[in-house]
């Protein structure tokens, strides 16, 4: 796959009036030593040559591009089609950024990576790729979210990563990229952070686009080989945006190409928990975590806490990327409930026997309310972006299942005993 | 810049001056204003007032939970300039502000720093506001006559050096090593020669800050910078040793200066 030359590059890392690079300065070598190795890899071909032959040999790239036959034919509208990142190696697109980001750190010369991760995707794929190329590896996460995806803690843990629970702040994701900043400034010498999304400091959102944009690269070529055409419209969830980024990017210079991106309604707008920063309107522009963006945040500019039934979305801040492509109408936004997302759940798993992650869901559920408005020759793609194993806990939890609740209660019992 | 003029007048009777620290809110304002007497009463030269941020990147584990614990009580930032307004009328020694950006950014960069100047603060130290992002708050700080403390590391080569020194005011803060505030500094030969360094070829007042924890660090720091910065320290003498402990402490600082 050819790497060619990307139109999303901001403006001294700006996208509009989002972006920068807010950071203490002792982290501004760290973070030039990053634009500037970053900047050499944009040109060299080579560089783009191995990261995807180790994505092919290692995580099983080209993902495939499924017809959900399932679900067409149920709505008896627009034919959709479902790009299959759950089938990436550990289970998320989370893989494609780590891997390259893993490659550029033997060309810095680093040894040891540290990571923040949400749902754990990131975390795991972080310590998969250091067990894999050498290196040592410090996972933080936020208390709350290692409680809700312990699985993903274990293996961390397994690969031989240490993980640490962050128990500042609202515990979640942010305080988790707290954390990581905080480490960084402290060990750039020999450490990388890897981070997991397309936001941060420049040159991280345009970074993590560059090594996500490989999904919506397989995505045009695969849609215009069955299709003839581009989609119609394509879905993704929004958390920090690395899965959304990566579907979309390939297509912005397409405006026959409708861009679409579900953030997390949590319980509604008006319960004041969820994690919509531009559907709900609800963020205001800000600075924190080391860039500028659209973050809720109280009149004081104080960061308030979020909500999601997906720990991989439940996040204050988004791309600075997709904020201006946002506010440029470029991207639609729109905002998943908890409750949608469990219904939409339930139909994908019915009629496609997929089971998505429930950040993925999100998007099918994005999908599944405008659908429709789309009329029988409409393309559409869904990216999902990890599979839902991961999960079980929340889903058989939401989905009130006795069986799974007497499961869990008697294996508690039997460790408790 | 008044604060310039002042650190110049104290200059001259000290060998080194002492700029102290305190989380605004922690644990309450009341033992606050009494640490802030405490301050005072051993003679403090400059004080720097944290208004809490929620996500304080630059701060170590002892101020991020002192911040989140101030906000969890629901103070505001106006509540905090209350405060600093009082004790700037109350005591005859400069005060800083230190916060995070947004906080400025929320209030609008430019009417924060109009109400520093309003309520008697002498200046402001934004450790996440490096000067390619921040143009507009170092200078409309310069023009309005108060102090945007700007921040130097061992890691800043000398051209940006030179700019760290060029749009900031009153002194320059100097961080001496990798990492956040709350852990010890040693203040080996290579630190020493680093600020020395930076002195020279900025001819600016150096302030160092960051892992400094008693008396013995201080007085390695003389002959060097001409202000020593103790933040973490003085939380953890308040809660291990309390007010009396905090008095102790810093008559042993001051000391540093009456020595031979």
């Amino acid at each position: 796959m050819k790497n060619e030359m990307v139109n999303y590059l901001g403006e001294n890392g700006y996208f509009g009036a989002y972006g920068g690079r807010f950071v203490p300065e002792i982290l501004i070598p760290a973070v030039d030593e990053l634009s500037l190795a970053f900047q050499e890899i944009l040109r060299d071909e080579d560089f783009y040559k191995q990261y995807y032959n180790l994505l092919m040999d290692f995580s099983g790239r080209p993902t495939p591009l499924t017809y959900a036959e399932g679900l067409s034919a149920y709505f008896g509208k627009a034919k959709i089609f479902i790009k299959r990142e759950d089938l990436n190696h550990s289970g998320a697109h989370k893989i494609n950024n780590v891997l390259g980001q893993g490659l550029l750190m033997k060309k810095l010369g680093k040894t040891r990576v540290i990571a923040e991760t949400g749902a754990g995707q990131h975390g795991v794929a972080t310590a998969i790729m250091a067990a894999k190329m050498g290196f040592q590896a410090t996972i933080y996460m936020g208390a709350e979210d290692a409680e809700r995806q312990y699985a993903n803690v274990f293996w961390m843990k397994q690969l031989g990563a240490e993980v640490i629970p962050v128990t500042t702040g609202t515990a979640t994701l942010k305080d988790a990229i707290n954390e990581a900043l905080r480490d960084w400034a402290g060990n750039f010498d020999n450490t990388h952070y890897a981070l997991g999304t397309a936001c941060g400091p420049r040159p991280f959102p345009e970074m993590v686009t560059f090594f996500q944009s490989v999904i919506s690269k397989e995505m045009k070529k695969q849609i215009n080989d069955i299709c003839g055409k581009n989609p119609d419209r394509i879905y993704a969830c929004l958390g920090g945006g690395s899965n959304a980024m990566g579907a979309f990017v390939e297509f912005l210079q397409e405006p026959g190409v409708e861009l679409v991106a579900v953030e997390a309604g949590g319980k509604g707008e008006a319960s004041g928990k969820h994690a919509s920063r531009i559907a709900y309107a609800k963020a205001k522009t800000g600075v924190s975590q080391g860039y500028k963006t659209l973050f809720l945040q109280d009149d004081d500019g104080q960061m308030l806490d979020t909500w999601s039934i997906s720990a991989g979305l439940d996040y204050v801040g988004v791309s600075p990327i997709l904020a201006h492509l946002a506010e440029t109408k470029r991207v639609r936004v729109l905002a998943a409930t908890d409750a949608e997302v469990i219904e939409a759940f339930k139909l994908i798993i019915s009629k496609e026997g997929l089971i998505p992650a429930l950040e993925s869901t999100h998007a099918f559920a994005g999908l599944f309310r405008e659908i429709a408005d789309t009329k029988p020759e409409d393309v559409i793609v869904v990216n999902m972006s990890g599979r839902g194993d991961k999960d079980i806990f929340n889903i058989g939890e939401a989905l009130q299942d006795q069986g799974w609740k007497t499961f869990v209660t008697e294996r508690g019992k039997a460790y408790a005993d | 810049m008044q604060i310039e003029k002042q650190i110049e007048a104290m200059r001259k009777e000290k060998k080194i001056l002492l700029m102290t620290h305190q989380i605004i809110g922690y644990p309450d304002f009341a033992a606050n204003e009494k640490v802030i007497e405490c301050f005072y009463n051993n003679g403090v030269d400059l004080i720097e007032l944290q208004i809490p941020f929620s996500d304080p990147i630059a701060d170590g584990p002892v101020f991020t939970k002192s911040n989140q614990a101030v906000l969890e009580k629901g103070i505001k930032v106006s509540n905090c300039l209350k405060f600093i307004e009082r004790m700037a009328s109350k005591y005859p020694i400069p005060f800083l502000v230190m916060t995070y950006y947004n906080i400025l950014y929320q209030y609008g960069v430019e009417a924060f720093i109009d109400r520093c100047k309003e309520i008697g603060v002498q200046g402001t130290i934004v450790p996440d506001a490096p000067l390619d992002e921040a143009r507009a708050y170092y200078d409309y700080s310069r023009q309005q006559g108060l102090a945007a403390v700007s921040i130097a590391t061992p890691y800043s080569d000398p051209k940006r050096l030179q700019e760290i020194a060029d749009i900031g005011s009153g002194f320059i803060y100097y961080v001496p090593r990798k990492g956040v505030t709350g852990s010890k500094t040693t203040f080996d030969s290579e630190i020493l020669d680093g600020i020395q360094k930076a002195k020279k070829e900025t001819g600016k007042t150096i302030a160092v800050g960051f892992g400094i924890q008693g008396p013995e660090d201080v007085a390695r720091l003389i002959g060097t910078a001409d202000i020593a910065i103790i933040g973490s320290k003085i939380q953890q003498v308040l809660e291990t040793e309390g007010l009396s402990g905090l008095d102790q402490f810093l008559g042993d600082m001051a000391r540093v200066n009456k020595e031979e």
